[in-house]
């Protein structure tokens, strides 16, 4: 009894859900209200965020310091694990008009398709005073059509190449870091011709020269402007020249044992940090304190970073204020604060979230920062230089998400399923036609 | 939907009314006797009805309208637009390779945990039915399993069965076994797969055959060992025929239960290659199809169409198994 109920649950509760999200729109539609968790109450203000992965405002401290500096005002903010998770909650409270937040996190491979369809349900942050200090790309990110903004820019995700000194010595590559950039200035074709030779010269083949091919294929495109939707919101991944040579690079470097055929961030590439079964991955700023945790204090020092071939941008989000919230008002007071450029230095500093204020980026907090982890690489110089290289015009697509994770699915099949190129290219394809169509 | 071991009573007979009071006035005998009737007759209903009220609420309602929502093209985010397409869904289902992979999926996992699982579950109750010291402990320990959740429990399996660091490709190399690839080779994810469904319910299915068992009258046993039966011949001429009944239920909720696979394979994966059951598909079952369309393609109208599918096959599994169970039936 108990036990097929448990399993009958999976199909009920999908079919609940669904269910009871309609009956939400419907019941809910006319009701006015709705809410959104705060509220003013005594003289005191609530204000909910629902956040995601580590944001770092409530992690840092951030929160506590402003209900310190403002008495009357409370937060309670949520913060979910995983991002995939987060998102389909707010997807199914937008759709219901009920459990939403008065601030909620935007991921940057969501911010089109929330612009593009739910824009109403957003306050347009366009006129905020003191929201001038952005970098210009990452604010048309959350533009609509008609020229509102529905979000203000948290981090972005420059990226370099993390590498290990110890490793590229035994392989008699140099290890100084402006030596290391030069092995594969300006193209990502010699950052591959690099591990051929860290192959050959590594002895033993226990060592990887990167972890995943997919981090590879990310940098590469990240790099321009348009990836796989053109500017009319038109998928054009499978003509796109920079989709093409990116895969065919990443193919090349899956294909000739160059990688730890790992996945990022999923099991096994934690335990591969910590046991040093890779020499670099290509790192966006965020992912130094991933690495730096994983792979403990018995690699500190081991590992420095590099300028990336070509500037790129891996990742970044955004906070936005709910239309339904009753505390509209102070909620976005909160969102500029958060988002003001004293906070975002603070943020970068205590655990590397790259600033996406231009303001910040000047400031000698960024500027002048170095990692002690990372064999004391001057970080803020390195992603600085990086973060201008990033193109100013970044087209994103509703899909966006979701269709790099097929990518990336896409190439492990090469990898680990020791399919041909060209299969794992249909596959992918037919895999993008099911999920964007 | 919902299968009830228990028979229920026979109704309140034992605190009726005998009805003997001997009361002059007819008129109020009569609204007495009404009021009787009704009492007889109509509250076992009531006592029933909650249940049907919540079923029709929650597993009815949910069903219709999940039916409803298949027939058209929806959206997660725009549920409000919804666009009729009749059976295009189911058209689309049909011929779409992934559902006939997961359904292929579906089956052959649920033969590799179903199998071995009810087969160690007989062993298990038949050694927990000798006289044992600290029996009560034994059989709390063969619970254990299933009161943790599926979540530590897939994570913790996931844990040894990694490809690079985990325990058990560690022990395979001790005994010079090369390291497997648990996740990307299929028949190696599958069984890992199993291996968690295996270690969860075990216990729980050797409960209910030792319930069962020990509804055996001993004398049987005296009787076959008089005649000089093995234990194993006991074992099979007497223990088995006599829980016959309990093996048909615990095969009937297996077969539930491994057609909604879905907990172990999705955390087995993590991330979006649990969602997708692999990145070549092999070990995705109906479950994390419908999980995949519904909340990360966010087709609401395709998940709903999955849900009914595995309905649907679950109705089919269904007659298929009284219909052995007749023919078994008629057998003995």
């Amino acid at each position: 009894m108990v036990r097929q109920k448990l399993r009958i649950r999976t199909r009920a509760v999908a079919a609940v859900s669904v269910v009871s999200a309609l009956g939400l729109v419907v019941g809910c539609g006319s009701g006015g209200s709705g809410g959104t968790g705060g509220g003013k109450k005594d003289g005191k203000v609530t204000i909910t965020m629902g956040l995601f992965g580590v944001m770092g405002f409530k992690e840092t401290g951030l929160l506590d310091k402003y209900m310190k500096e403002h008495p009357d005002v409370v937060i309670k903010a949520d913060v979910a694990g995983d991002e995939q998770t987060y998102y389909t909650a707010l997807q199914t409270h937008l759709a219901a008009g009920s459990g939403l937040k008065d601030i909620q996190g935007i991921e940057i491979g969501r911010a089109k398709e929330l612009s593009d369809t739910q824009k109403d349900n957003f306050v347009d942050l366009a006129g905020v005073a003191g929201t001038d200090h952005f970098l210009p790309w990452k604010q048309s990110q959350v533009t609509t059509t008609d020229k509102k903004v529905i979000g203000l820019g948290t981090d972005i995700g420059p990226m370099a190449v993390c590498y290990r000194k110890d490793l590229f010595e035994q392989a008699g590559l140099p290890t100084d870091r402006e030596e290391v950039a030069k092995l594969w200035e300006g193209d990502w074709t010699k950052y591959v011709d690099a591990g051929v030779e860290f192959k050959q010269k590594s002895k033993g083949d226990k060592v990887a020269f990167m972890d995943s091919s997919s981090g590879l294929f990310n940098a590469m495109i990240y790099g321009h402007s348009q990836q796989f939707y053109d500017k009319r919101g038109e998928l054009i991944y499978a003509s796109n020249p920079v989709v093409k040579d990116a895969w065919k690079l990443a193919s090349k470097a899956a294909t000739s044992g160059l990688t730890a055929k790992l996945r990022q961030f999923q099991p096994g590439w934690d335990p591969g940090l910590a046991n040093s079964t890779f020499a670099t991955t290509v790192c966006p700023a965020w992912m130094l304190a991933h690495i730096s945790e994983k792979a403990g204090p018995a690699n500190k020092g081991k590992w420095d970073v590099a300028k990336a071939p070509q500037g790129a941008n891996w990742g970044g989000s955004f906070l936005g204020v709910m239309e339904k919230s009753p505390v509209k008002k102070e909620a976005q007071e909160l969102v500029a604060w958060l988002t003001s450029p004293e906070q975002q230095a603070y943020l970068f500093k205590k655990i590397g979230n790259f600033p996406s204020s231009k303001t910040a980026l000047a400031m000698p907090d960024v500027v002048d920062a170095k990692s002690d982890y990372f064999s004391g690489a001057p970080i803020g110089q390195i992603f600085g230089a990086a973060a201008k290289e990033i193109p100013d015009e970044q087209v994103l697509g509703r899909k966006d998400g979701t269709i790099k994770d097929i990518f990336s699915q896409g190439l492990s099949l090469i990898e680990s399923q020791n399919k041909s190129p060209d299969d794992a290219w249909k596959t992918t394809d037919q895999r993008i036609k099911k999920a964007a169509g | 939907m919902a299968i009830s071991t228990s028979t229920p009573p026979d109704g309140p007979s034992g605190t009726m009314p005998t009805g003997t009071d001997p009361d002059p006035d007819g008129d109020l005998l009569r609204r007495r006797t009404l009021l009787h009737r009704l009492d007889v007759g109509g509250a076992p209903y009531a006592f029933i009805a909650p249940f049907f009220v919540v079923f029709a609420a929650f597993s009815l309602y949910p069903l219709i309208y999940t039916w409803w929502i298949s027939l058209h093209r929806v959206e997660l985010s725009t549920l409000n637009l919804m666009e009729w397409v009749g059976f295009d869904n189911y058209t689309a289902l049909w011929n779409d390779e992934r559902f006939w992979n997961a359904l292929l999926n579906t089956f052959t996992i649920g033969v590799l945990s179903t199998v071995p699982q009810l087969m160690m579950a007989l062993g298990l109750a038949h050694l927990l039915n000798y006289q044992l010291r600290g029996s009560t402990f034994f059989r709390v320990a063969a619970l254990t399993p299933y009161a943790t959740s599926v979540g530590a429990a897939a994570l913790v399996f996931t844990m040894l069965f990694e490809r690079d660091f985990g325990m058990i490709n560690w022990m395979l190399n001790l005994v010079g076994v090369d390291n497997i690839d648990w996740e990307n080779n299929k028949w190696a994810a599958q069984t890992a797969i199993s291996t968690i469904v295996i270690w969860r319910w075990t216990g729980y299915n050797a409960l209910l055959y030792l319930a069962a068992m020990q509804a055996i009258p001993r004398d049987r046993y005296e009787a076959a060992a008089i005649d000089g039966a093995s234990r194993w011949q006991q074992f099979l001429k007497v223990t088995v025929p006599g829980i016959r009944s309990t093996i048909v239920f615990t095969i009937v909720l297996s077969t539930i239960g491994a057609t909604q696979l879905f907990g172990e394979p999705l955390i087995f994966g993590q991330g979006p290659n649990g969602i997708t059951g692999g990145a070549d598909n092999q070990y995705q079952t109906l479950g994390l199809l419908l999980y995949e369309e519904g909340w990360k393609n966010y087709q609401m109208g395709r998940a709903a169409t999955v849900a009914w599918a595995m309905f649907l096959l679950l109705i089919v599994v269904f007659v298929v198994q009284q219909v052995v169970r007749r023919v078994l039936a008629r057998r003995t």
